[in-house]
């Protein structure tokens, strides 16, 4: 049997340097007794150390994934005495077994997994846990002096002493434990592992956080259970707001019954001046004169319940006398974020097409059929779905008023929704394409497709060349209005 | 009338902010100060105290004032409430967030504000706080900071600047549930002003063209709360907002807080025991919808009325309602089916699928994992594990429901 005596609080390199040793030599895991009790003398006769092993000297030293020596690290500090044998264990075993750390049901990898989450688990309680108190400053120092005490389970105060420097770089700060300590001053980190005794703690200050533990407490919601799993008993102790646990929990359920008793009472003064004051009512012109007061009111439109899962109307864009209007089918997730039509994907390959049809879009009118968004949330995006004929006739209210006010000469009817929403009818497309035809008396229609087909045609051939022909349709609308505006 | 005490304040404006459920101070960007100033933000957030009613203190939650110009009637700051009423002065909660935060009491701030005058004066008293921390005492601890509805948005675009979280309650379920409840808000409003966030959100996390360097807008994003059980709305209705939320706004989460009773609450609703199981199922089925790629319409199908099973964690009710899915072989199955097994989460599932290309798993190697066994072994088969007769039993519901309670007498 080979003895190894260890300091063990949490030194991962004196247990390297021997696990290399005797690894090395070859020494097998049962075969080695890992303490950090000094032997009691003379009850055994010392066994000679053996020598590494002539063979081991001249072999390639020992590798081992970068993951187990982040593992090691952690389980080094648990206080577990049985953590040296378990690592020497995984290391004999990685020399051979090279994926087992990839094996996480392993009875030895879900042992090191168990002590490794333990330690983080213990370190991120001291993060949290960890009250600093303030004692007066140095006379030659400007800087405030903070001191804690905390009772780790673990051999973690080195460990985490990092945490704190990061956190807290501007005062000077020392952390007292059973198992070391920590102090911070004037910008430089000592640790040490030397046990320290608990200091006197006094703060001022702690009034004010008892105050805010027992005001943030909800009394109709007790879940003794829940708080308990997360902070356990085991720290009250050092905790100062956890001496008024008992009193909260017994006061709960007369706070709530108080409650009950005490409901709907006469509202104060202000509140009846307040609602006074809201209910003048907002005179709002029934007919609209203007595009803009036009688009105010369809700022609250409830004729279709679409305006419950969009976020707001996107109304039409463009100036108050346009020749050209343009009108798609609705906005889509862009467009129904920012507020404005046309702004999305679909929009700029629009953008493109209108300028190379030598078409101004500042002159133009743009809007839609349908003016909020219909989608269906899939995950975390949304997935656009077509209107149906119903909500095209509760929203071709404002379409007309638009073709009221801005009284196009030519309106580009682009898909099956906006030709529906103009004309009522749904005739093929195809045989609509192409032509200027006349809506009603005093103006012309031109059908195209929606610039959003474009985008979803999977082949690039077929794109380019329906590309080309919707640029076509808009030149034929732009060349009409030329020849006709004279 | 003499001037309270700011510890009397304190209490005053900590018990009007406790209905907001959010707490989380994680995912923000990594700062810390070792270059000056105060506080570090290391990607985990840090729950520093535990109330007796089981929610973390993270970060120092309170509010600016709890006057209201509003009347929502599950708030306990509606103005005909008879709550006591306080303001701080923005120099006080910096003080307090301060003084707090070298204590290691608290990960940082969690400000909102009951409004008064109008919208934009209470947020740029907010942005005040945020500013003054930032820039003048360099803070670098957590910050969320709750935006008012309707504020202009030049202080939203500020507030973003120095604030890791943004959020904007929707408050309930449905539009009509808003303006049964809470009929000064406008629903069309607070989804703008997400919108607004999110679009904010996106454009900083481009590059710009002269640098590199992104600009910083609310990196730990932004967040919403549903209160559960004012009013009549169903789970599949609550979830369905959800879904909606999560997919137009890219929230990091949508909290649901079990309305509570208040002091002086209003006859408008009842004062009944807060539904918390039903929060905590709502939570799990949200978690599902996030994480484990069910869709909300699995999730909420297996009863009629559209609510979740308050005896059963949803994805138990879902599986015992699919046996034909089941049992699932863990040596063969895809990642998106070891999801749906009960008992499984999101970390066992990848350490099965790495560990099962060494060696061919078994029932204890489950256990080895802390898999709850008794929940998962009616619905998967592994080397010398068939669930047989256990996955055919017609009673199987009935082995996972919870022992019957004996009833309490009033």
């Amino acid at each position: 049997m080979e003895r190894v005596e260890l300091e063990g609080r949490g030194d991962l390199r004196e247990w390297r340097e021997a696990a290399r040793r005797l690894l090395l030599a070859g020494v097998p895991p049962h075969r080695v007794d890992w303490s950090t009790e000094p032997a009691a003398p003379g009850l055994f006769p010392e066994e000679p150390r053996p020598a590494a092993a002539p063979t081991a000297e001249r072999s390639a030293p020992p590798t081992v994934p970068a993951r187990f020596m982040e593992m090691a690290e952690a389980v080094i500090c648990h206080r577990d005495p049985a953590r040296f044998a378990l690592l020497y264990r995984l290391l004999v075993r990685l020399q051979t077994e090279r994926e087992l750390l990839a094996v996480a049901p392993d009875p030895d990898v879900a042992a090191a997994c168990q002590l490794e989450k333990a330690v983080r688990r213990d370190c991120h309680k001291m993060t949290a846990f960890v009250r600093f108190h303030e004692i007066g400053p140095q006379e030659i120092s400007p800087r405030r002096r903070f001191i804690a005490w905390f009772e780790p389970d673990h051999h973690i105060v080195v460990r985490i002493a990092p945490f704190f420097a990061r956190r807290f770089a501007d005062m000077d700060w020392l952390i007292l434990t059973p198992k070391g300590t920590a102090a911070f001053c004037d910008g430089t980190l000592h640790t040490s592992t030397e046990p320290a005794e608990k200091p006197a703690l006094e703060d001022p200050t702690d009034a004010l956080w008892l105050t805010y533990y027992a005001s943030i407490f909800n009394p109709a919601r007790l879940k003794i259970e829940a708080m308990r799993a997360e902070m356990p008993k085991k720290y009250w102790k050092n905790l100062p707001e956890a001496a008024l646990i008992p009193e909260l929990i017994a006061g709960a359920g007369g706070r709530v019954a108080a409650m009950a008793e005490a409901s709907d009472q006469p509202a104060p003064l202000f509140h009846e001046r307040l609602q006074a004051r809201q209910a003048a009512p907002e005179p709002g012109p029934e007919v609209p004169a203007t595009l803009d007061t036009l688009r105010k009111q369809a700022a609250g439109c409830t004729r279709c319940p679409l305006h419950c899962q969009a976020t707001q109307t996107v109304f039409g864009e463009g100036p108050e006398r346009a020749p050209l209007m343009v009108v798609g089918e609705q906005p889509g997730d862009r467009e129904d974020l920012a507020g404005r039509p046309f702004v999305g994907p679909a929009g700029q390959l629009f953008d493109e097409n209108l300028q190379a049809a030598g078409i101004e879009r500042a002159r133009t009118y743009v809007t839609n059929a349908v003016k909020h968004f219909k989608n269906e949330p899939r995950g975390k995006r949304r997935i656009h779905r077509t209107p149906n004929a119903g909500e095209i006739r509760q929203c071709r209210w404002w379409l007309g008023r638009e073709l009221d006010l801005v009284r196009p000469k030519v309106v580009v009817a682009m898909g099956a929704s906006a030709l529906f929403a103009l004309t009522d009818e749904k005739p093929r497309l195809a045989d609509l394409r192409g032509q200027v035809l006349p809506l009603g008396t005093d103006r012309h229609l031109l059908v195209t497709v929606h610039p959003a087909y474009l985008l979803r045609l999977p082949d690039a051939g077929r794109q380019a060349e329906e590309t080309r022909r919707f640029r076509q349709d808009l030149t034929l609308a732009h060349d009409w209005l030329k020849k006709n505006d004279e | 009338m003499t001037r309270r005490s700011l510890k009397e304040r304190l209490a005053i404006l900590s018990d009007a902010a406790k209905y907001d459920a959010s707490c989380a101070s994680s995912g923000t960007s990594r700062r810390d100060s070792t270059r000056g100033g105060l506080g570090s933000t290391e990607g985990s957030g840090i729950c520093h105290a535990y109330a007796p009613d089981g929610r973390c203190i993270s970060l120092l939650k309170i509010l600016l004032t709890n006057f209201c110009i509003f009347d929502c009637a599950y708030c306990i700051n509606r103005s005909s409430s008879n709550v006591e009423r306080a303001r701080f002065t923005p120099e006080e909660v910096v003080w307090l967030t301060l003084e707090f935060y070298r204590r290691n009491y608290i990960e940082g701030l969690f400000l909102s504000s009951g409004i008064v005058r109008s919208s934009d004066h209470t947020m740029e008293q907010m942005v005040r706080v945020a500013r003054e921390l930032r820039l003048t005492h360099r803070f670098n601890g957590y910050i969320h900071l709750k935006t008012i509805p309707d504020a202009a948005s030049a202080l939203i675009a500020e507030a973003g600047l120095y604030a890791d979280r943004l959020s904007i309650n929707v408050e309930l379920p449905t539009d009509a549930g808003v303006a049964a409840l809470a009929p000064e808000k406008r629903p069309a409003g607070i989804r703008r002003a997400m919108a607004d966030v999110r679009l904010s959100i996106e454009e900083a996390g481009e590059p710009t063209l002269r640098t590199r360097t992104r600009r910083r807008f609310a990196p730990a994003g932004q967040s919403t709360q549903m209160i559960i059980g004012a009013d009549n709305a169903s789970d599949a209705t609550i979830l369905g907002s959800s879904a909606r939320l999560y997919g137009s706004y890219g929230l990091k989460r949508v909290y649901y807080s079990a309305f509570s009773p208040i002091p002086d609450a209003s006859s408008r609703l009842p004062p009944v025991k807060p539904p918390l199981m039903r929060e905590h199922r709502l939570y799990q089925a949200d978690w599902l919808y996030r994480f484990y790629g069910f869709a909300i319409g699995e999730v909420t199908a297996q009863r009629p009325d559209g609510m979740l099973d308050l005896d059963l964690d949803p994805k138990l009710a879902w599986a015992l309602a699919h046996r034909d899915r089941f049992p699932v072989d863990v040596n063969r199955a895809a990642r998106e089916m070891l999801l749906r097994v009960p008992g499984f989460g999101v970390r066992t599932v990848d350490a099965l699928l790495i560990a099962r290309r060494q060696k061919r798993l078994r029932l204890d190697d489950l256990a080895r994992l802390r898999v709850p066994l008794r929940k998962a072994r009616p619905f998967i088969v592994m080397e010398g594990w068939t669930p047989r007769r256990l996955a055919d039993r017609a009673d199987l519901r009935a082995l996972f429901l919870p022992e019957p309670q004996q009833l309490v007498l009033l």
